[in-house]
This record gives C-alpha cells, structure tokens and sequence, in this order.
C-alpha cells in the first residue's frame, strides 16, 4: 500500500463482503435443494436475473459452480467422475464439473444445489445449448433459448433508432413475453412487472457502479488486481444481479475504491508493470497464476473477463423503468451483444483499454476447455501488435483442467516476458543513439 | 582481467560458459543433467573452470539459465533461456532477428531486436512433438545412436510422412513404417521432415525476419538443418556453440552486470 496502514472497515471490504455475500447465496441454494425447490439454471452473458428473481426463482449459475470446484482444487474428481460417466477430455470442463455435480445430487464444496426447474441461456456461447440439453434429458425440465441477434462485424453495431436495431429489440421483446409465460408456468407465480421494475432498478445500480469500478483502476497504482479482486467482483455482479444486496455491495465497492483513489492505495507495494488479460483464469492454480505477474511488480489493471463474464453489465447500461419489458430487451441486447465482442471483436476494445489504462503489456490466455474464447486469440494477438507497439504474452493452460496447466512452464513464459518488458523499459529510457 | 559464466541447466544436458572481458569465450563444458540437478550445474561449471585453467573466485558473477536455473545455486541470478539463447544467438551472428532453439524437451521461436533483447517468443506446449525428444524416440525405436540419425536421414530419398504429433506415439509410428518395409533412411528423414515443419509452425506464429539461427543442441544435426532450411526456405545459421549459445547468453548477461558495476553512476542512477 502507498500509504501508512489505514483500516476503518472499508479498505479489502469488496473482497470480505464478496465472500459472505457468497456464503449466503449458496446457504440459500442448499435451503432450496432439501426443500426439493427447484432453480433457474442461467449463466453469465445473458442471466436474465432480473426477471427471474420475480419469480421467486434460486437462482443457479453453473459456470461459477464449476470454476469454484477448481479454485478449491477438486475440479479434477468432478472431471474424472464426469469422464468416467463417458463425457470426453476434451469437452468444456464447466460442463463436465456440472454433470459430476449432477450426479452427485447437487454436492458441491460450497453447499448444495436444487435441481434445475427451468434453463433459460443465450446464444453467447455455443456451448450453453448443448449444456442445457444435458439438462433438459436428466431432469426432462424446460429450456428457454433467448437468441440475441450479435454482430458480423467490429465497429457495425446498430443503435435505439437504428431500423436495424429496432427489429431486433422487439424480436428479444417478443422472445422475452414468451419467457415470461414459461416462467409462470414453471413457477406458479404470476407475473409482476412492478416486482421486475425494483430488479431491474438494483440492476442498474449494479451496472452503473461496475462502470464506475473498472473506470476507477485506471488510477496509479491500480486499485484492484482484475485477476483476483475482480474475479470475485464478477461473482456479484452475476450470482447478485438484480438484488437489492448485489446493489448495495456495488455501491459499497465504488465508494471503497474512491477511498483507495483519493488515498493512493494500491494492490502492489511497489506496482511496476500494468498488465491487461485476455481470456479466463487459470482457476487450478488460481492464487499462483497471479503470483506469477505480481512477484515481478506486474498487476493486471482490467482484462476482457470482466467485460464479457458480467454479462456486458460494465457498459452501466440503465434501464428504462417506465417502460420495462422494451427497456429489458433493448438492455439485453446491447449487453449480450457487448459481451461477443469482447471475445470475437477485441482489438479495438484493447487498444482502448491500453491508453486508459496506462498498459505496458497485453497478457492472452487461451485454454483447452474454451473454445468460443480461445479460437483466434492468435489471430487477435498479432492484429495487436501490429496495430500497436505493445509487448504481448500468449500462454495456454486451462481454467478447470489441472492436467494441462504446467506452473514450470508457465513460469518459464511469464519470466520471460518480464525480462523482456524490462529490457524494453531499459531501451526507452536509453539515450537515442 | 574479469570473467563471467553462465550456466544452462537443460532438461538433458547441462552446460557452462565463461567469458572473458572482451566478450570471447574462454572454456565451455557440458555434462548430463541426471537426477540431481543442484550437482550437474556445480560440475558443469567446475569442468568449465577447470578447461579453462581458472579459480573460482576468478569468476566475479555467475548467471543460471535454463529449466533448472533456480539450482544454480552458486549462481548471482537466474535469466531464463528465452532471454540467453536471444543475447547468445545476436552474439554469434548480429544480423539475427530470429531464433530458432531445439532442446531436449522443447522448441522455441524467438523474434529478437538488434541488441538481442526478445520481442516475441512462442514453445510447443505441454508436448515433446517437434523437440529433441522427438528424435530420442526415433534412435529407441530404430537402434540407431542419436549422433546418427542425422547421417542416415541424410541418405534418405523418399521420406516417409510421419503423422503423429505426439513423441509417444512416433515411436509405433515408426515401427509400423519399418513393418511396412520402409527404409529406415527415409523413416528417419521423415520424422526430421515432420519435426522441421512443427518448427516452421512456431517461427511463422512470432513471424520470420531473417537472418534466423538455429540454436540447441538439436542444431548439431545436420539433417536437421537442412530440412528447416527446406522448409524455411533460407539458410538458417548454426555456430559450432550452438549447443551452448543458452549458456553463453547467460554469461554475457553475466559479463553486462560486471560492467555495469564498475562504470561511475551518473547522477540520478541507482545500482540495482
């Protein structure tokens, strides 16, 4: 920290609160599986939280599920269990972790989660659909495919008034009213749009803040390591999205890192490298990974993970309240559409963020388990650089699989690229010849 | 006069190199890594200084490099063998931009600026394909010593086409060949063929600029350089230190920060 310790509960707060939150989430979900209360099974780009809490339904989000296996280092029993049972190596660890669980009646480290009532996913990643079809054959429970028209091309997006763009909000509207009815059915509790309306309320606080947060870590020293802190930020920002709790954290978080701001507290003692990330967590060995960049001073300033795992809720994107399904349309798809583009269309976006965030490297992570995330980092990775004279690093391991992460080797990589951003550094100050 | 060593602790083969002042090399020696790892550097260095008639204190700083850097536990620090086979390529012949490094256990390509600090590096990850242990299969699975595979290959005119990329499977692969009646020339010129074109692969994701030189300890295989060569379609370039162009990088490192320590600070600098 830059300056003398200072500790009147709001300094770590996101981190402490992020956790409990948690706790209590998951207490929750245990509650509803022995009650033999069944849950909306979302994930991350595309919820639809906000209204599904109007229907009282726990809500479930497989991906957190399974990457919490791995950060507590049992991924590897629920993968076994999950190949065991047929499903080959070589599929999305996420799906394989949650096939284990299901197997396992819900178990988990955390607690345990009720069967799915409902899956309700978008079209923002190709893996969702066939995921809930496993769903929909052990549990014989319907699926609600939201498709949220993305785009073709970097930079072509359509807005509000665009003719384009108006199709296709009153093609998510129309999709949205159908969801609606499934969800009554599935819940027997009839729809009301005041209840969606308070949601949508605390989800705009949510998105409003999340801005404001990742804006905030362009300050020197960054505030928050966007591998670690941020990862647990995103958890709340998904599991608690349209809650009134996941709306007071949010404000909590942004008065905590303008309190850090004002003060200068950083995450480094002595912050020497400002670092961006593409792609996922290495989450087996999630708390070395990091170690990895912050034992050479290197911090990771933001990454492309917050963007598209929040669901494009970083956009701050508010809500229409006096008009509430059309707004949610409108929200879902510029959020859902975001989310793509961070993955598919992320040179521009990271060019951007080097300026803003003062970056001296570029950090790409593919893995073995994603391949909507991975497929053409390579590409995107060279368009960078020779776009822009930034140091870039490309390292492969995985975000559930410990089989393929290899810390010697990654270390071996990671020591590299420092010694040559350094030589780099070195070079810049050097008097021209 | 001062002297500064490296020491490049391979997955196989462990290797010193002490400079002189003048940047030359004055001894260099080289012994099987094995189980205990912490020995193999301490010898390497000894026979080092030994071949090259010097006391130990006679060598004022000492870098590690390679996998078992961190048990140069004589050593002042460690630099990985990214960085040294860079410094040590441009050392060896300054118009490299690029290089090419063949271990035991892995392949590197690294694009390297004029004073042969790195730009881009890529490695075969979590895979021997393509690396000296590909080779190693082979001469198992043939009986041939590995010194000469390169010479039989070289007699060989209708390669086979080797499609395994993983080095476990290559050695049935090539004893299918050789049930098929292949002969083993062009069994063995195919799995150079097929090592040459995963390290093409690697060149072309850091980009090719040329010159590019080959280094490691697979670079003593002439079959070797002359299917890259093919398939890079240039003449890549190869030292007689190839195999110690990792730890020759690490003393020049070594050498920088004797010298760098002995020039006056000038005002507003600080030693590191």
């Amino acid at each position: 920290m830059a300056v003398g310790a200072i500790d009147d509960g709001i300094v770590g707060r996101g981190n402490r609160d992020g956790a409990q939150l948690f706790r209590v989430w998951f207490d929750e979900l245990t509650q509803a599986a022995e009650s033999d209360r069944g849950g909306a099974y979302v994930f991350v780009m595309g919820s639809m939280s906000e209204l599904l809490r109007a229907f009282d339904l726990p809500i479930v989000f497989p991906e957190i599920n399974s990457l919490q296996t791995a950060v507590r280092r049992v991924a590897h029993e629920y993968l076994d269990e999950a190949e065991d049972y047929g499903y080959s190596p070589d599929i999305c660890g996420y799906v394989k972790a949650d096939v284990a669980t299901q197997l396992r009646g819900g178990a988990l480290p955390m607690g345990r989660i009720p069967k799915p009532a409902l899956a309700v996913y978008t079209n923002a990643c190709n893996t969702y659909i066939k995921w809930a079809e496993i769903w929909e054959r052990m549990y014989d429970v319907p699926t609600f495919a939201l498709d949220v028209p993305g785009t073709r091309a970097a930079g072509a997006q359509t807005w509000p008034g665009d003719p384009d763009f108006e199709n296709d909000r009153r093609y998510v509207a129309a999709q949205i009213r159908e969801l609606i009815a499934v969800c009554e059915q599935v819940s027997g509790v009839k729809f009301d749009i005041d209840r969606l309306r308070e949601n949508m309320g605390h989800a705009n606080t949510m998105s409003r803040c999340w801005k404001r947060v990742l804006e905030l870590n362009q300050t020197r020293p960054s505030l928050f390591n966007a591998l670690t802190d941020g990862t647990i930020y995103l958890g709340v920002s998904n599991g608690l999205r349209g809650s009134e709790a996941g709306a007071r954290y949010f404000s909590d978080l942004v008065e905590e890192m303008e309190y850090k701001s004002e003060r200068g507290i950083g995450t480094l003692t002595d912050e020497l490298y400002r670092l961006l990330f593409v792609g996922v967590p290495c989450y087996p060995i999630f708390r070395r990974f990091s170690e990895l960049f912050t034992e050479w001073g290197g911090t990771f300033v933001n990454s492309t993970y917050l963007w598209f795992a929040s669901g494009g809720s970083n956009l701050g994107f508010q809500y229409d309240l006096d008009d509430p399904l059309e707004s949610l349309a409108e929200g879902v798809l510029i959020s859902v559409r975001d989310a793509m583009d961070a993955m598919f269309f992320q040179t521009d976006i990271l060019v951007e963020m080097i300026d803003a965030f003062h970056a001296d490297g570029v950090v790409y992570h593919p893995i073995k388990s994603c391949r909507t995330v991975s497929t053409g980092l390579a590409d995107n990775r060279r368009a960078l650089m020779a776009g822009r004279d930034v140091a870039s690093l490309f390292i492969e391991s995985d975000m559930m699989d410990r089989r393929v992460v290899s810390e010697a080797q990654l270390k071996n990589r990671v020591d590299a690229f420092f010694e040559g951003l350094a030589a780099r550094r070195g070079q810049a100050a050097a008097p021209a010849p | 006069m001062a002297y500064a060593a490296g020491v490049d602790v391979g997955s196989t083969q462990t290797k010193a190199v002490i400079v002189g002042e003048a940047r030359q090399i004055v001894s260099r020696a080289l012994v099987e890594t094995g189980a205990n790892v912490i020995r193999a550097a301490e010898k390497a260095f000894e026979e080092a200084l030994h071949a090259g008639d010097l006391r130990e204190e006679e060598v004022e700083y000492v870098v590690g490099t390679g996998y078992g850097r961190y048990k140069v536990t004589f050593g002042n620090t460690q630099i990985t063998e990214i960085s040294c086979h860079g410094r040590g390529a441009v050392h060896m012949f300054p118009g490299t931009r690029t290089v090419v490094d063949m271990g035991g256990q892995d392949t590197k390509a690294i694009r390297v600026s004029y004073t042969g600090e790195i730009v881009d590096f890529c490695m075969n990850d979590k895979c021997a394909a393509g690396t000296g242990r590909f080779l190693g299969a082979a001469s198992s699975a043939l009986g041939i010593p590995i010194d000469g595979l390169g010479p039989t290959a070289l007699r060989g005119e209708r390669p086979v086409k080797i499609s395994t990329t993983c080095t476990v499977f290559a050695e049935s692969e090539v004893l299918s060949w050789l049930g098929k009646g292949k002969k083993i020339e062009d069994i063995l010129l195919g799995v150079h063929q097929s090592i040459a074109a995963r390290s093409a692969g690697l060149l072309r994701r850091v980009g090719i600029e040329e010159e590019v030189t080959f280094t490691g300890g697979v670079a003593r295989n002439m079959a070797m350089v002359d299917t890259l060569n093919d398939r890079l379609g240039l003449k890549v370039n190869v030292s007689e230190e190839s195999h110690f162009m990792g730890a020759l990088g690490a003393a020049l490192f070594a050498l920088d920060h004797i010298l760098a320590s002995r020039a006056p600070a000038k005002s507003g600098e600080h030693a590191s």
